[in-house]
């Protein structure tokens, strides 16, 4: 099993290498990390902007570039949030708590240099995980009908929607208007067409990418345009300064390795956000810390956990995607849309069916890693230049993008249509406080769900057991249960805190 | 005042969720419903509609003041902002249909534009002129979008 991973990573790198492929994997990480250091615009929003080019591309250079805007962005953020105090998107926001305090002291290069070695120990961690794990799931993903592949899409929707920010009953029924919106179209089963108000231009289902650029682009110029003002004050870093000394690394090992683990652990969950993983990573390094009032002032340790968990996350996360065709994140869910548009299942049969996509992807998982490490040194100075373009250019610029690459997706004009509906939708569900990103897991695994969800009652006649009798399928079901449990007793537990304070006072 | 108007946002976020349900519900009972052994196209949009309901419902009756920070950012409505975006897109849908690209990319540019309340005019002409040329340059003639420069009717 070992020996055909390497030989798979081997022919993988051939893959990453050819030309072609790594101009557009430089091309997706050099964007992902402008992206990444731009507030307001998150690796969702570039990812929809750039998926419309994506259909006219094979299918493996595709992937290697909207993994690299993927992973590209987390380098960026840190760059944000450690320089600027910028908390460019939401998983970096605990790194600004003592990453900027170290660049007020003046050691904000050093920071910036320890958490990228950090997050390269760390991805490359995760890349290892991807390798030896996945053919392991593999051989157990080949064991599921549908009866557990629903059980497991069930715990990854509710896992989405109730375990990132936010109030968790919003997000179940975010997820739940996600679902709605993959029913639109025809149904495969019977040729019926639902919900399309006689609209044609509907019989094929809402269009992904008008989806996600509706919500997370056109939705937060929506509500952000005249509101947000940022204001950047460049701070120049040397190269020098950003090479640490052996006993800084020696000392942020265990920092590192700490938030890696964590990292990895809530990357294999399905569901788990990116920003709670790099929260809990913070607050288990500051329980361990022997020093826990150091945090908040420029602990390093502060900054290189939340940073390692978040890049072990990034790669661990492709794992349940690329095996079982089951995202854990919107962003993966919107890869894994991009694979079905490309006319390719992502599941137990994806190693052996499209080898070059899967070796190829792990493969330039490390070139692009390899090529942030080197490149985001001399980058960080123009990034931080480019940050002093005011918003009021790039939204009107970036609507013209979206327009043009929504027409280019169909040759149609009705979809910038679908464009703006969601766009107003998706800022009413935000101005009321709903999170977004479910309704693009609900939107992406819906289909599969009804189809998995009928045909397991199909074989069972009509028996709802059968979801239960499965041991795995038992076992996921349980695992869902557990989850609303905890999240029921948190609330009720969080109410009758506030009362006894409200009490106190 | 603060806490009164996060009150209202989960009441009004419940409500709309009970809506879009019911609404989604009851839309699915146009199409045949089956068995559980034999599901028709109804039942899942259905079953998903009554659900959404549910919750809804319990967000409402769970509506409790949020703590501070998080309510009354986006409390008033930009009109500005709305119309710019808004009619910069709807103009590009009808210029794309009967002017072409430049028009189209012009319009949607310069009048997004003119939602943000910093951008003068000539500002907002510039940008659109620029756009304008990436537009031919990049989308038109580079990468051969199927979209005329300029088509009347």
């Amino acid at each position: 099993m070992i020996e055909q991973s390497l030989l798979g990573l081997w022919y993988g790198f051939g893959v990453a290498f050819e030309p072609h492929n790594l101009m557009w994997s430089l091309f997706g990480v050099l964007v992902g990390n402008l992206i990444g250091v731009l507030p307001g615009m998150g690796p969702l929003s570039a990812i929809s902007v750039l998926l419309p080019i994506t259909f006219g591309m094979h299918p493996v250079p595709a992937i290697l570039m909207l993994a690299g805007i993927f992973y590209g962005s987390m380098y960026g953020g840190a760059i944000g949030a450690i320089l600027l105090n910028l908390p460019c998107h939401p998983p970096h926001a605990v790194t600004c708590l003592d990453g900027y305090p170290l660049t007020k002291q003046g050691k904000g290069g050093k920071a910036l240099g320890m958490a990228m070695l950090a997050s390269f120990f760390a991805a490359s961690f995760g890349i290892l995980v991807m390798i030896f794990c996945s053919p392991l799931l593999v051989a157990v993903a080949f064991k599921f009908g549908p009866g557990e592949i629903f059980s497991v899409m069930l715990l990854g929707l509710l896992a989405g929607s109730t375990m990132s920010r936010g109030s968790p009953l919003k997000g179940v029924a975010m997820v739940l208007v996600g679902l709605l919106c993959g029913v639109v179209g025809t149904d495969v089963n019977s040729g019926t067409m639902r919900y399309t108000f006689g609209i044609p231009e509907l019989a094929d289902g809402v269009s992904l990418v008008a989806l996600a650029l509706g919500l997370f682009a056109v939705g937060d110029f929506l509500l952000n345009v005249n509101r947000v003002n940022y204001q950047t004050h460049g701070a120049g870093v040397r190269v020098r300064d950003m090479l640490p000394t052996w006993a800084e690394i020696k000392q942020g090992f265990m920092p590192t390795l700490r938030g890696t683990l964590i990292g990895t652990l809530f990357g294999a969950m399905p569901g788990t956000g990116p920003t709670i993983t790099t929260f809990l990573a913070y607050a288990f390094e500051r329980k361990v810390s022997k020093t826990p009032e150091r945090f908040g002032h420029g602990a390093m340790e502060g900054v290189l956990s939340p940073e390692a968990a978040s890049h072990s996350k990034t790669q661990v996360d492709f794992i349940p995607t690329m095996c079982l065709g089951i995202p854990g994140d919107p962003i993966m869910a919107l890869i894994l849309g991009a694979l079905m548009i490309q006319g390719i299942a992502p599941g137990p049969q994806l190693i052996t069916e499209h080898p070059d996509l899967f070796w190829g992807l792990i493969a330039s998982f490390w070139v692009g890693n390899v090529l942030l490490l080197l490149l985001n040194v001399p980058l960080i100075g123009i990034w931080t230049k480019v940050l002093q373009v005011p918003y009021r250019y790039l939204f009107p610029s970036a609507m013209f993008f979206i327009a043009v690459g929504v027409f280019s997706t169909d040759n149609s004009l009705f979809q910038i249509g679908e464009v703006l509906v969601f766009g107003a939708v998706g800022a009413l569900f935000a101005a009321l406080d709903f999170p977004m990103a479910p309704i693009l897991l609900g939107y992406v695994l819906g289909p599969m769900v009804e189809e998995n969800f009928r045909r397991a009652l199909l074989l069972s006649r009509g028996d709802m057991m059968v979801f239960l009798q499965h041991p795995i399928s038992g076992a996921f079901v349980g695992a869902s249960a557990l989850l609303i449990l905890v999240q029921t007793v948190t609330y009720l537990r969080g109410t009758r805190g506030k009362l006894g304070v409200l009490q106190a006072t | 005042m603060r806490s009164l108007f996060s009150y209202n946002k989960d009441y009004y976020g419940g409500a709309l969720m009970i809506l879009i349900g019911l609404t989604a519900a009851y839309a699915g009972r146009q199409y045949p419903l089956g068995t559980l052994g034999r599901m028709g196209p109804g039942f899942f949009p259905t079953a998903v509609g009554v659900i959404l309901a549910g919750v809804g419902l319990a967000i409402a009756l769970s509506a409790r003041p949020a703590s501070g920070a998080s309510a009354a950012t986006h409390s008033t409505f930009d009109w500005r902002a709305w119309g710019g975006i808004v009619g910069g897109t709807l103009a590009f849908i009808a210029l794309g249909e009967y002017g072409g690209l430049v028009p189209a990319t012009f319009a949607v540019v310069f009048i997004s534009a003119l939602g943000d309340k910093n951008n003068t005019l000539k500002q907002a002409f510039w940008l659109s002129v620029g756009m304008v040329v990436i537009a031919v340059v990049v989308f038109w003639w580079a990468l051969q979008l199927q979209f005329s420069l300029f088509r009347w009717g």
